[in-house]
Parts: structure tokens; C-alpha cells; sequence
């Protein structure tokens, strides 16, 4: 299946900022960072098509998901 | 002390102003000033302080304060310390030992160790355009499609690329350093780096993309002195009101130089959303209290929205940051598109905020002292050792709650009632895309808030 990933702040350096990527079905967010090489610790908000989500979400065909590192401002 | 007359001053912009002082003071020299639009008496006009390269680059923007000082004739306090000591703690082996965990705490902290000091505040960019909740087109849509030439990760790359800096501090005194200095296309000075809200306020909200423009109107409202929430905020009413197009970035900065120069216009402008759009017949006013809402739409972001209702000051996103706990999962969590735990959610912030704001602290410690209970108790041996006092975290609570308190009392003298504890009524029928929610929270629930 196609998932949309987007990457922010540091979790881009070395990495991309925004590609569509083919996951086999069923795949998870953990599943997912773990084939990107990020760890899970490096990860504070994961948004699937603009909802908070978490780790064991499961994904589904054209979704985007995307990962910030602990960010803040205001 | 001195006070002295000066009428060679009137109407002088901030840059040239503090160009002027320096040449009659020296440049180890702070000053407090008002542009022309604090002269002008206008309710957008703010208070500059200069930063430690003595550019009149920070400022009390909100509420109007810039015309307070107008109203008293006051152009510019100029400090040098020159030959004063420095405060001395009451307890300087607690202070130092107190200091010394306040400081690693920040230091140690994802957001106030490694995200602020890389991006700034504008970091937030993609965060809030992600979550459906950056308010594009005067509040129209809660995601902007130039977003990503705007955002914080571009601007520093931007920054550095340009000999600017994208780590630098508004004081000697500042351990995260938010901040940072923006050059133009030569390279040269042109103002220091804007912030997250002015960056949508100018940008998106107006449906501009480019980062040089954006600094630009930053420039201008520094220099004026005018608050750039409430400028960007204004411009995108005017544009819907037909004052210009969407988009327009030049246009854009002819207001804002219209308002600088004083004309009948710029008067109208400088006088904030509000009244701009009474004046052009607009109905979609994004304002509480007479003041502008900042970047985070109340109905996808439902505890920032009780904030804007309920704070003393009329739309504030500062008084009680519900961004922390509803997307940046800081403080814990609540789901920013329900209404369950808004109300108290926003209440503890505003409580907690009056507290931090009172000690003079920057507020983005508070990323710091919600997450870390060691990094909170710092602050309050810092103050305790400082001053020789025994306060608690009770009292500090005990603090906040007493603050409100007395300014609800002024706002209620001053002929506020519960009917003004509320958002424009679109925000309750017009939904925003891509979530397609309206602000759910009731009346009742908002009157609730201050009862504790
Ligand atoms: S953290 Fe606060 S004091 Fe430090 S640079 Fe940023 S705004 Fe200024």
C-alpha cells in the first residue's frame, strides 16, 4: 500500500522532508519507523492524516502519517 | 535619573531613534521606546526593547501598551549601568546550587535544549499546519498550501545560508535562545528572525508564502512599533475587505507603511482588526476583547479557544498555552478536536502563566517546569533563595489564582461582563476545513472557568 511520510526539524538530516512510500498492508507506525531507522525515542507526535496517533496504529492505503521530534514555541 | 524634553525626537521611527540615542549616549546603552504609532496613539502599538546588539528588535506587543506610554508623552527610557553592581541573591549557595538545576533542566529538555535553539518558535509552523489548526486566509482555512516556504525548518537554513544566525538570545541572561538574526538576499541586516506568529500573521493569514516579504513587514511594524499579530491579523481583513488581493505581498507592505506615515487609512488600520473591520463592514472579526486571535484556530485547537474567550486581555494564545497539552503532548495530553477537559485544562495554564509571568521569566521555561517536576521546584528555590522566602508550589498557585483575580476585578470595573468571555459568532456556525469542526465549547461551560 502507499503511505505518505513527512518528516520534521531533526528527524530530517540525513532523511527526506516528504515521500510517498509502499508499505506492505497492515503495516504499523512502529513498523514503519523502524524501516526508516528512527528510533522510537526520537519520536514525540505522530499525526495520521491530521489525528494524533500512536505507535501501534495500523495504517491504511493513501494515508499520510507524519513524525515530529519533541517541538515547541509559541 | 533624568527626565528631559525632547521634541527633536517626535515622530521618529524606532531604528533611528535608538541610532539617535547611541550617538548621544554611547552604545553600552538599553533603551524602552514607542515608534510613531505609540505617538499615534494607536491601539496596535507596542513597546520596543532594544536586544543586545542595542536594536529596538523585542516587544511588548499585545494589548495595546505602545499607546499607554504615548498617552504619557514618554518617546524613550534610556538605562546605563554603567558603574551599578549586580543584585546579590539572599542565599548565594542556595541560589547558586538552585540555578545550577534550573539551567540543566532547560538545557536537558527536548524543546527548550534542542528545538528552540535550532528553529525558533516558528518551528511550530508544520506542527499546527499538520494538525488542520494554521488559520490561512483570515481564519478562512485551518491549512496553508505555501507552508512549507514558511516554515521554520526552511527559515534557519535560510538564515544561516545568509551569514545571519539561527541560535542567538533576546539577553545574556537567556540559556535556550530562541531567537536569531535575519539578513536579505545581500547578506545584510534586516531584522532579527521573525517569530512563529508573526510569520503566519503576515504570511498565511494573508496567503503570502515568501519568507523576505514576511521579514520585511516584520521590520516595519519593529520599527513603527506595532504589534505584528494584530498588524497581519488587520491586513487580512482589510484584504477581505478589497483592500487588496490575497496573496499580495507588496500591497501588504504598503499598509503597513501607511500606517507608519499617520494617513486616515493608516489610522483606521492601526487601530487593529477590530476596528477595521467595523469600519469596511466585515463581519469575520477574528478577535475577543477587541484583540486579534493569534496562529491557532479555535475550532481545531478547542482548549486554545477557551483560552482566547476567557483571558483578561482579549485573545491571547500566551495566557494559557492549551497548545502544550492539546498537540504538543507537553504537560500530558487532551484531544484538541473534543471538548472533555478544555475548560480545566485552560484554567490551570492561566493560573500557572499569571505565576511564571509575574517572577519575569521567560515563558517558554514553562515547556521545561510542566514536564520536569525538579526543573519547576528550581524555579521556586530560585526565587526563595533570591529573595528570602519560603514559597511553595501551593503558593505559587495561591499567586496566579490572586493575580486573575485582580484583573478580572479591573476588567469587571471597567464594565466587562460574561458576554465578553466569548469568540465571534462564526467560530460557533462556520466550519473550518480539513477537520470541519465549529468551537463546541458552551457558555456555560466558558463561564466556568474562572470559578475555582
Ligand atoms: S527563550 Fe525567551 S528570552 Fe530566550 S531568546 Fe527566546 S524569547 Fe528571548
Amino acid at each position: 500500500m502507499e503511505i505518505k511520510v513527512k518528516l520534521f526539524a531533526a528527524l530530517r538530516k540525513g532523511r527526506f522532508d516528504c515521500e510517498i512510500r509502499d508499505y506492505a498492508s497492515g503495516a504499523t507506525v512502529s513498523q514503519i519507523l523502524s524501516k526508516l531507522n528512527i528510533p522510537e525515542n526520537k519520536v514525540s507526535i505522530i499525526f495520521i492524516n491530521g489525528r494524533h496517533a500512536d505507535l501501534n496504529h495500523e495504517l491504511y492505503n493513501n494515508d499520510t502519517v507524519a513524525f515530529f521530534p519533541p517541538i515547541g514555541g509559541g | 535619573m533624568k527626565i528631559e524634553v525632547d521634541n527633536s525626537l517626535k515622530m521618529l521611527p524606532n531604528y533611528d531613534l535608538i541610532e539617535k540615542m547611541k550617538g548621544e549616549y554611547g552604545d553600552k546603552i538599553a533603551c524602552i521606546s514607542i515608534g510613531t504609532a505609540g505617538e499615534m496613539k494607536m491601539s496596535a502599538a507596542s513597546i520596543a526593547f532594544t536586544d543586545m546588539e542595542v536594536r529596538p528588535a523585542r516587544h511588548a506587543g499585545r494589548g495595546g501598551v505602545g499607546a499607554v506610554m504615548g498617552s504619557k508623552r514618554v518617546k524613550v527610557i534610556v538605562l546605563d549601568d554603567t558603574g551599578m553592581k549586580m543584585r546579590s541573591p539572599e542565599d548565594p549557595e542556595k541560589f547558586k546550587e538552585a540555578n545550577k538545576i534550573f539551567v540543566d533542566g532547560l538545557k536537558k529538555h527536548p524543546v527548550t535544549g534542542e528545538g528552540l535553539p535550532a528553529y525558533g518558535t516558528n518551528i511550530l509552523t508544520n506542527i499546527i499546519n499538520e494538525a488542520g489548526a494554521y488559520p490561512a486566509y483570515n481564519f478562512k482555512e485551518g491549512a496553508f498550501k505555501g507552508i512549507s516556504k514558511i516554515s521554520g525548518e526552511t527559515q534557519a537554513e535560510l538564515e544561516v545560508k545568509r551569514g545571519g544566525v539561527a541560535t542567538h538570545a533576546c539577553h545574556r541572561g537567556c540559556v535556550i535562545r530562541c531567537s536569531g538574526i535575519y539578513n536579505d538576499k545581500d547578506g545584510n541586516y534586516l531584522t532579527k528572525q521573525p517569530e512563529y506568529e508573526t510569520v503566519w500573521a503576515h504570511g498565511a493569514n494573508c496567503g503570502i508564502d515568501d519568507l523576505d516579504s514576511i521579514a520585511m513587514m516584520d521590520f516595519l511594524d519593529d520599527n513603527y512599533g506595532l504589534d505584528t499579530i494584530e498588524m497581519g491579523a488587520t491586513i487580512a481583513v482589510a484584504m477581505e475587505a478589497g483592500l487588496a488581493k490575497f496573496g499580495d505581498a507588496e500591497a501588504a507592505i504598503n499598509l503597513i507603511k501607511e500606517v507608519g506615515k499617520g494617513t486616515p487609512l493608516g489610522r483606521i488600520l492601526g487601530n487593529g482588526a477590530a476596528v477595521t473591520a467595523k469600519v469596511f463592514g466585515v463581519e469575520r472579526a477574528p478577535v475577543v476583547k477587541g484583540q486579534a486571535m493569534p496562529a491557532y484556530d479555535p475550532r481545531a485547537i478547542q482548549g486554545i479557544g477557551v483560552t482566547y474567550a476567557t483571558s483578561t486581555m482579549g485573545a491571547d494564545h500566551t495566557a494559557g498555552y492549551a497548545i502544550a497539552t492539546n498537540i504538543l503532548k507537553v504537560g500530558g495530553y487532551v484531544d484538541p478536536l473534543k471538548t472533555e477537559g478544555q475548560i480545566e485544562l485552560s484554567r490551570n495554564l492561566q493560573i500557572a502563566t499569571a505565576a511564571i509571568d509575574s517572577t519575569g521569566m521567560c515563558l517558554f521555561i514553562a515547556f521545561a517546569i510542566l514536564d520536569q517536576p525538579e526543573t519547576f521546584q528550581a524555579l521556586i528555590d530560585l526565587l526563595n533563595s533570591f529573595y528570602g522566602l519560603s514559597l511553595t508550589a501551593d503558593d505559587v498557585t495561591e499567586l496566579g489564582k490572586k493575580i486573575i483575580k485582580m484583573e478580572r476585578n479591573f476588567n469587571a470595573a471597567a464594565g466587562f461582563t460574561a458576554q465578553h468571555d466569548r469568540l465571534p459568532r462564526y467560530f460557533y456556525t462556520e466550519s473550518i476545513a480539513p477537520h470541519n469542526v465549529t468551537f463546541q465549547i458552551k457558555d456555560e461551560e466558558l463561564d466556568q472557568v474562572m470559578n475555582w
